[in-house]
């Protein structure tokens, strides 16, 4: 895949000239975290936004327009949340980038959005000092005013505004209240009309942090800033999920209830997509004559555009959940509770959710990483994750342990499997975070944020937008990777015939490749069997049927189970449980890793580390068990 | 039993005024940005099970540390003047 080849930042990053020649204007937000920018982003944007990633950066940004009459369009950037523009972080790097004219491919904004929490304006009006001295022309937005005015709490706007020497505007971004004075400032900008008046208040040296935070308090109390009561809510809620007892509590019955759901919830969609799949290409097929390209339009084409849609509906439950518990703040308690255990093993609480969802699939674990601000946890994170059993392995494992293993055991041998991930991911971490990943354990600093309702809207958004990624980056991959296996599998063709199974390019490649494998006891099929699974791990069922002449068995054919023991000792049956289980056999994954840390670098070692683990242990195993059997 | 000298020795129900930061000064501006800054009152609140990492109140926030930091912002003496 090409670097940007079709990637939103392409088409988004430099806002392309009006209708009237003129350069649109483009305007940046800037807030500190749980300002309620996205909120604010997604009201005035809507679903005319798109994500990117800024070049060399793991760091994400979206990129929307708002329009108004006569064709005038504005871009808006919403960029990471940050307490300062001091570069440290990367998120502050990009953010201070951005607004300074010195990101490559995007132009210095024309003006700029800053967000502030107004419960808890005496702290979040530090970062006003930073923002007002870049000299740009400022909107100072304080959000949440409905929690503002039922705490009890009051700001003089007009005043602070003369304070600031910038326009304020008092907004509800969750219930939409106030906006209009937002939309006004945008659409000054698209006339140039911009107006800058000298503050009553110099600023402070913007360095001092004391002194930053003095100043923002003096302003506070010239615009007699009066901050509402502590939530209540929050507190009452507190007693319960972080009571001693109660709290670890509750924490399993989300762990559970979000796992159940996500199982139990997506399986049918799951179902019904496959059989609509399988019977729409079904019905494709009598419409065609038959010939290689109908061939490679339902077995190659059609067939992987199934496999992609198919991750779909657990990828979208997964997100809702973690949507839901992070707009209503349970995901920084839970961080909080699993944050000692996660701490043995070198990682911190926020590494904890996402490995969870490794379970059902690494793709949205790795993309929901994006919630650790350290680096390092966060790359460790993603590194670990592909050793949780994911719901891709079932069906390989399902099929040779009903293939291999007496009933009795069978359970014991999958809990196995699932456990052998988990301590590989453990020993892994261990690893990682004693040499190349080592940070001081110490850095762990986490705000709870008080609880909130989540609105659909802004859930309904982020679904929209976790799906585009996931269809643009994952599903690109795997139905290029289809494509590519059909065409190895049914080339060369002769007398206007595909090849056996075994007269293939892929059966050459399977025979290149058994050398290589035979340590493990596999033969040259399992080798076909294991390049196809790159497309999606269990690609390899299908494809064994195949490959046996059982077009269309899957994990539960009995005939399939009976081929596979004529042809796989024990040994090997069990080297290629572990294969499995260690391996990364998963392009889409790659392919998320890839974009998540902004390079091949970590992918790479990634796939060369797993794959060299699931080769020494799949060795041991068939070792192993021949000597005992 | 002496007050309280850093963050971590505060019981529930005790509050204290934060004298100063003993971390690596990149920590210190990290922690100072989140709302400890010198001079400012620090109450305890939740813990996670097992008592670490710990919540405290600063500043009109909740901001959870582990012990290792806690043991490191240290409290202004009870009986010196209070006030920022």
């Amino acid at each position: 895949m090409g670097d940007c080849h079709g990637c939103p930042a392409a088409t988004m990053t430099l806002p392309p000239r009006g209708a009237n020649g003129l350069r649109r204007q483009m305007v940046a937000i800037v807030g500190p975290p749980n300002s309620g920018k996205s909120t604010l982003f997604n009201r005035l944007t809507g679903l005319r936004q798109k994500v990117a990633n800024f070049p060399g950066v793991t760091v994400e940004h979206r990129m929307g327009r708002v329009r108004f009459e006569g064709e005038r369009e504005v871009f808006v950037v919403d960029l990471p949340g940050v307490y300062s523009l001091n570069p440290r972080t990367e998120d502050e790097r990009v953010t201070h980038d951005v607004l300074t004219g010195g990101m490559k491919d995007l132009p210095k904004p024309d003006a700029v959005l800053l967000i502030l929490d107004s419960t808890n304006l005496g702290r979040h009006l530090v970062l006003a000092a930073p923002v007002l001295s870049l000299g740009l022309p400022t909107l100072v937005i304080l959000n949440m005013a409905d929690d503002l005015g039922r705490g009890g709490g009051r700001i003089d706007s007009a005043e602070l505004a003369m304070q600031l020497g910038s326009p304020v505007a008092l907004v509800s971004a969750a219930k939409g209240e106030g906006l209009d004075k937002v939309f006004q400032f945008l659409e000054g900008t698209t006339k140039g009309a911009a107006l800058k008046q000298k503050p009553l208040m110099e600023l402070p040296v913007i360095q001092d942090i004391p002194k930053c935070r003095a100043w923002a308090s003096n302003a506070g109390s010239k615009a007699k800033y009066h901050a509402p009561a502590p939530p209540l809510w929050t507190r009452r809620l507190d007693a319960i999920f972080l009571n001693r007892i109660a709290g670890p509590l509750v924490f399993l019955l989300v762990v559970i209830g979000v796992f159940e759901t996500i199982f139990a919830g997506a399986k049918p969609i799951q179902d019904w997509i496959d059989h609509l799949i399988s019977s729409s290409g079904g019905w494709l097929q009598t419409m065609l004559p038959d010939n290689a390209f109908r061939s490679l339009l339902i077995n190659g084409v059609w067939k992987g555009v199934g496999s992609v849609v198919q991750f779909l509906p657990q990828i979208l439950f997964l997100f809702l959940f973690i949507g839901i518990l992070e707009d209503s703040g349970y995901l920084a308690r839970a961080a909080l509770i699993a944050d000692r255990t996660m701490a043995r093993i070198g990682l911190q609480g926020k590494s904890f959710i996402p490995l969870l969802s490794a379970y059902a699939c690494a793709v949205p674990a790795i993309m929901a990483t994006r919630t650790i601000e350290s680096k390092r946890d966060r790359i460790a994170t993603i590194l670990i994750a592909p050793f949780m059993t994911c719901s891709a392995r079932l069906p390989v494992y399902t099929l040779i342990i009903a293939a291999f293993i007496a009933p009795g055991f069978q359970v014991a041998a999958l809990l196995g499997l699932y456990l052998a991930g988990f301590l590989a991911a453990i020993a892994t971490a261990k690893l990682l975070k004693s040499t190349v990943l080592r940070s001081a354990r110490s850095s762990f600093v986490l705000e709870m944020p008080p609880y909130r309702w989540p609105t659909v809207r802004s859930l309904a958004l982020r679904l929209v937008d976790r799906s585009k990624v996931f269809l643009q980056r994952a599903g690109t991959v795997i139905l290029a990777v289809a494509v590519v296996i059909w065409v190895l599998g049914n080339v060369p063709y002769s007398h206007g015939k595909p090849p056996a199974i075994g007269q293939s390019v892929e059966a050459r490649i399977g025979h290149a490749v058994e050398p290589a494998i035979r340590p493990l006891g596999f033969n040259w099929k399992i080798g076909i069997g294991l390049i196809s699974s790159l497309a999606a791990r269990e690609v390899i069922v299908g494809t064994l049927g195949t490959i046996y002449g059982m077009e269309g068995s899957d994990e539960h054919s009995k005939d399939l189970q009976e081929a596979l023991r004529q042809d796989l000792s024990p040994g090997g049956a069990a080297a290629l449980l572990i294969f499995f289980a260690f391996a990364m056999q998963c392009m889409s994954t790659i392919a998320v890793v890839r974009r998540e840390t902004g390079g091949w670098k970590w992918p790479a070692v990634q796939f060369a580390y797993m794959t060299a683990f699931a080769y020494v242990f799949a060795f041991l195993a068939n070792r192993l068990v021949t000597a005992l059997a | 039993m002496a007050s309280p000298k850093n963050l971590h020795e505060l019981r529930r129900g005790e509050s204290g005024i934060l004298d100063r930061l003993e971390v690596p000064e990149e920590e210190a501006r990290r922690l100072m940005e989140m709302g400890f800054v010198p001079g400012h009152r620090v109450t305890p609140a939740h813990a996670a099970p097992g008592g670490d990492p710990r919540v405290f109140r600063v500043d009109g926030s909740e901001v959870a540390l582990r012990r290792e930091t806690a043991v490191r912002l240290i409290l202004r003496p009870a009986n010196s003047p209070v006030g920022s």
